[in-house]
């Protein structure tokens, strides 16, 4: 049986039929077509399906979907695009913090959502912020200075 | 009951391409009317960056703007073959392709030019997305126009092809001997680690690390692999077991809650440094490194705890588990 | 100056703004009309024969395109591995059964009507009961892999026991690497689907692409050119997508599904049970070093826990034997690559293909000659390093060599000064003779 789900999804009213037991991520990748929140483990383990739910970092694997109803859900789509990117975006694109890529929206959300509260991070507080988001490429130093660079930016404009 | 801090090192090779050879890259490289550059490979982008690497060599053969130039993805019924991306082989077996490639391309492209010019062939440079006459550098067409031409006039496709690999080998079946193992690159890894002798916990510190890849085509693509080999090096040393208790399947793990893979909480300061003794083979003299990077961590680290409380952990990877069992045989229970 | 105006410098991935905008379209973002979902039945035990396998109640689930056995694959075999089980399950986790379903719920639930009698056996795990000779067999080949005319790979150079007798100290190990998984955050994924004019299109995280159309193309008893494999952005590999078994599965089912394409995403759980691995590998060392430190002498048995089928555990022994002498010029070797089956998954490439291990035993094997004789762990690295022109143990002629210069610079940087006879050495340097 399928119930209907409304909620903000980017800043942009959204309303949609499923069933009652999928997570967010299912939500999001197969019934909206919002593919940039990625199927890591399903587990909760790794990150790779992050997204903002009312600004805070969760997994999206680990929500159920109806539990959305009138919240805001935020995805990478709507952090910035290939046409207006976010100064996190174009740091990772500068400082290689994208190997495969597989991870990134993952990081990029709990990334954002640090530097939503904490412009001025410490090495620390990138790290941890991160440290529920698992990469197997890139071995983190590159996404910590792709962080600390658009918190730089950031801090400049 | 005490944190004792130890050194160690580990001194790698490994070699380039597959092993025993017989593994050729494969490229086409076309280029468009109006001077752009497709570059047709089949080889697997699988996050080093191997797309990057081949557009690199590319806009240097061409004198082409790399803004100008495309790889492509795989697509079999356009893609000519690509042994695969394993063996550290792409930038060695691949990039040598593209090089071949693109100066197959440069050659018909100069003799276009030289049309042009009213100069010979081997007169002519390709730079900053022109044909140059090379002693007489104000005598210049650029490349749209010579590919125009080429296309419109002289019904001409400036096109190359490139096939690289290593000479297939075997090891003779009585004596193991055999040319196996081609282009040796080599990494050194001093590895910093402190052991808890209460918890038998190993946190590294530092590794520092050197590699020589040959020429480096992309120093920041190299750091990556010298990063990431680090983080899978210190898993597998320390983190990472599929059977906790071999050789049995008993408590196999099914997720990253039991096989621990390393967080950016594990990985430790990391300092490296590339070297670059050339490749008589690789294209501009480069060796592979992808996989020697994670091949140089595990033993320094081994190597360091042993500096650090004198037991030899031989069997990776080295839990607390181990490293408390080890002091207990090995050391009758008591660290000095 | 720099020589090169794009060789060498630090530019940013080709694709970099599109991973970090999340605008990369990985396989498993791909969705095409009419699409399928993917499951499979798996062996839970390592070892059984199957004595029959009942699909009836699952094809009469609704929603459930196909559902296929061994029986409707064309050629069963990739080398020795089944596509789909037919007599026995060699390892936990192997696929019998597979189905292709409207959603993976209805597809699960298919599955959950399977029925698979199977006849458990004690499964062989132990690589060393293996290589009994009244060990249960675990393959008809037998469970050492046969290189050549011989159940192991010999290297054989100078007379090892004439260098062991000439030694001054014999220095005996043995060393274990575990078995690892790559664990890449994409799972394995695939899309298959047949059309109208019976190609079939893979749309594949392949890293050996080109290998598996021609695998492909024998498992569906078809051309090369009637399988069409696109691919190339793959989310992490690091060897384990080399020998996918999702393309193999998916390409049969779709030859049932009436031109729907099928799409199969493996769990978290399917990648660390089921899909290749780096197996154990056991080795054994016994050096003959001179009390000056030089190795004179290396016996190696290598013994690598290769899995329940043969897959890349040939090439593994030939570049193990090649390298596990390590870079010394070693004047008399001896080694002994075994690869031995167990009822294990596949065992595979993986980071370091064989040398991840070697490199391992080698050296720490040479620390605990270091300490075994009282010399620095540095010096007994350069007294041993190969210089250019020395051979490799198998007869490479090692050029560019750089093993000297590696190890001056990482000392360096770790602040470690080293005597002055180590930092004056160099690659080029004709070696002394002892």
């Amino acid at each position: 049986m399928n119930y209907t789900i409304s909620f903000t999804l980017n800043g942009t009213p959204v309303q949609v039929e499923a069933p009652a037991h999928i997570n967010l991520l299912t939500l999001l990748r197969e019934h909206l077509d919002v593919v940039s929140p990625k199927f890591g483990c399903a587990q909760g383990n790794c990150g790779a399906c992050t997204v903002h739910l009312d600004g805070e970092p969760v997994n999206s694997c680990l929500v159920l979907a109806m539990t959305v109803e009138g919240r805001e859900v935020t995805t990478v789509e709507g952090i910035g695009t290939l046409r207006e990117p976010h100064p996190l975006q174009v740091a990772f694109y500068e400082n290689y913090g994208a190997q495969c890529g597989y991870c990134t929206p993952g990081m990029i959300m709990s990334s954002v959502a640090l530097l939503q509260k904490n412009p001025n991070p410490t090495r620390d507080d990138v790290v941890n912020a991160i440290v529920g988001n698992v990469c197997r490429c890139t071995g983190y130093h590159k996404i910590v200075a792709s962080v600390l660079a658009a918190a730089e930016q950031m801090k400049t404009k | 009951m005490a944190k004792k801090r130890g050194i160690g090192v580990g001194a790698v090779w490994y070699p380039t391409g597959l092993s025993g050879g017989g593994d050729p890259s494969q490229s086409v490289i076309k280029m468009r009317p109006d001077g752009s550059v497709d570059v047709v490979i089949g080889s697997c982008d699988i996050g080093q960056g191997a797309r990057t690497i081949m557009r690199q060599i590319a806009a240097e053969e061409l004198g082409v703007p790399i803004e100008k130039i495309t790889v492509s993805a795989i697509d079999t019924d356009v893609s000519p073959l690509d042994t695969g991306t394993f063996a550290s082989r792409i930038t060695h077996q691949t990039g040598n392709a593209v090089l071949l490639a693109a100066r197959e391309a440069r050659e018909v492209m100069f003799e276009v030019a030289a049309g042009l010019l009213g100069v010979t062939p081997d007169q002519l440079v390709a730079e900053d997305d022109k044909i140059v006459v090379r002693d007489f550098p104000e005598q210049a067409i650029p490349i749209a126009d010579v590919a125009g031409h080429a296309t419109w006039v002289e019904r001409k496709l400036i096109a190359g092809r490139g096939s690289y690999g290593g000479k297939p080998e075997s090891l003779d079946n009585e004596t193991g001997q055999g040319n196996v193992l081609h282009t040796m690159a080599y990494g050194t890894t001093v590895a910093e680690v402190e052991v808890d002798t209460e918890t038998g916990e190993v946190t590294v510190l530092k590794l520092i690390s050197v590699y020589d890849c040959g020429k480096v085509i992309n120093p920041l693509l190299a750091e990556g692999q010298i990063d990431g080999g680090a983080a899978m090096g210190l898993g597998g040393a320390l983190l990472e077991e599929l059977h906790p208790y071999y050789p049995t399947l008993d408590h196999y793990p099914t997720g990253f809650f039991s096989y621990m893979i390393p967080t950016a909480k594990d990985v430790p300061a990391l300092e490296s440094l590339i070297i670059e003794i050339g490749s008589k083979t690789g294209p501009y003299g480069a060796k592979g490194i992808g996989e020697m990077t994670n091949t140089s961590p595990p033993p320094a680290i081994i190597n360091a705890i042993y500096d650090a409380i004198g037991v030899w952990i031989t069997d990776i990877p080295a839990t607390p588990e181990k490293v408390l069992r080890a002091i207990e045989e090995q050391l009758g229970g008591k660290v000095d | 100056m720099s020589e090169y105006k794009y060789v060498g410098k630090r530019l940013p991935r080709y694709d970099g703004m599109q991973h970090a905008t999340a605008s990369t379209r990985f396989v498993g973002d791909i969705k095409l009309p009419g699409m399928l979902y993917v499951k499979s039945w798996r062996s839970p035990v390592p070892s059984a024969r199957i004595r029959n396998i009942d699909i009836s109640k699952a094809q009469r689930v609704a929603g459930v395109a196909a559902v296929i056995t061994h029986k409707d694959v064309p050629n069963n075999l990739v080398s020795d591995f089944p596509v789909l089980a037919e007599h026995e399950v060699r390892f936990m986790g192997q696929d019998v059964v597979a189905v292709a379903a409207v959603d993976e719920d209805t597809a699960m639930e298919a599955i959950e009507q399977v029925r698979v009698d199977l006849e458990e056996r004690e499964p062989v795990l132990d690589p060393f009961k293996a290589m009994e000779p009244d060990s249960p067999q675990i393959r008809p080949e037998g469970n050492f892999l046969i290189v050549g005319n011989k159940n192991h790979q010999p290297v054989r150079k100078g007379d090892v026991e004439a260098g062991f007798a000439q030694a001054d100290h014999i220095i005996e190990s043995y060393f274990r690497t575990a078995a690892h998984e790559h664990a890449p955050i994409e799972t394995q994924v695939g899309i298959a689907q047949t059309d109208a004019m019976g190609r079939t299109h893979i749309w594949t995280v392949s890293q050996a692409v080109f290998f598996n159309q021609g695998d492909i193309a024998g498992v569906l008893g078809v051309p090369q050119s009637k399988v069409h494999m696109i691919g190339g952005v793959v989310g992490g590999g690091f060897g384990g997508k080399n020998n996918l078994h999702v393309d193999h599965i998916n390409a049969v089912l779709s030859l049932y599904t009436n031109g729907r394409p099928v799409k199969w995403v493996w769990t978290r759980e399917e990648e660390m049970i089921a899909s290749t691995h780096r197996g154990v590998a056991h080795f054994f060392f016994k050096d003959g070093v001179t009390k000056d430190g030089r190795i004179i002498a290396r016996k190696v048995k290598n013994v690598r826990d290769a899995g329940a089928y043969a897959q890349t555990n040939a090439y593994v022994i030939m570049k193990q034997s090649g390298a596990v002498a390590g870079p010394h010029p070693i004047p008399n070797v001896w080694i002994d690559s075994y690869a031995v089956f167990t009822n294990k998954r596949p065992v595979s490439s993986m980071r370091g293909f064989g040398m991840y291990q070697t490199s391992f035993a080698s050296e720490v094997q040479i620390e605990r000659i270091a300490k075994e004789l009282g010399i620095d762990s540095w010096r007994i690295r350069f007294i041993n390093a190969v210089h250019d022109g020395d051979r490799s143990a198998t007869g490479t002629e090692l050029l560019a060599c750089s093993m000297i210069e590696t190890m001056q610079l990482a000392a360096e940087r770790a602040g470690i000064v080293l005597d002055e006879d180590m930092r004056a050495m160099r690659s080029s340097d004709k070696r002394e003779e002892a």
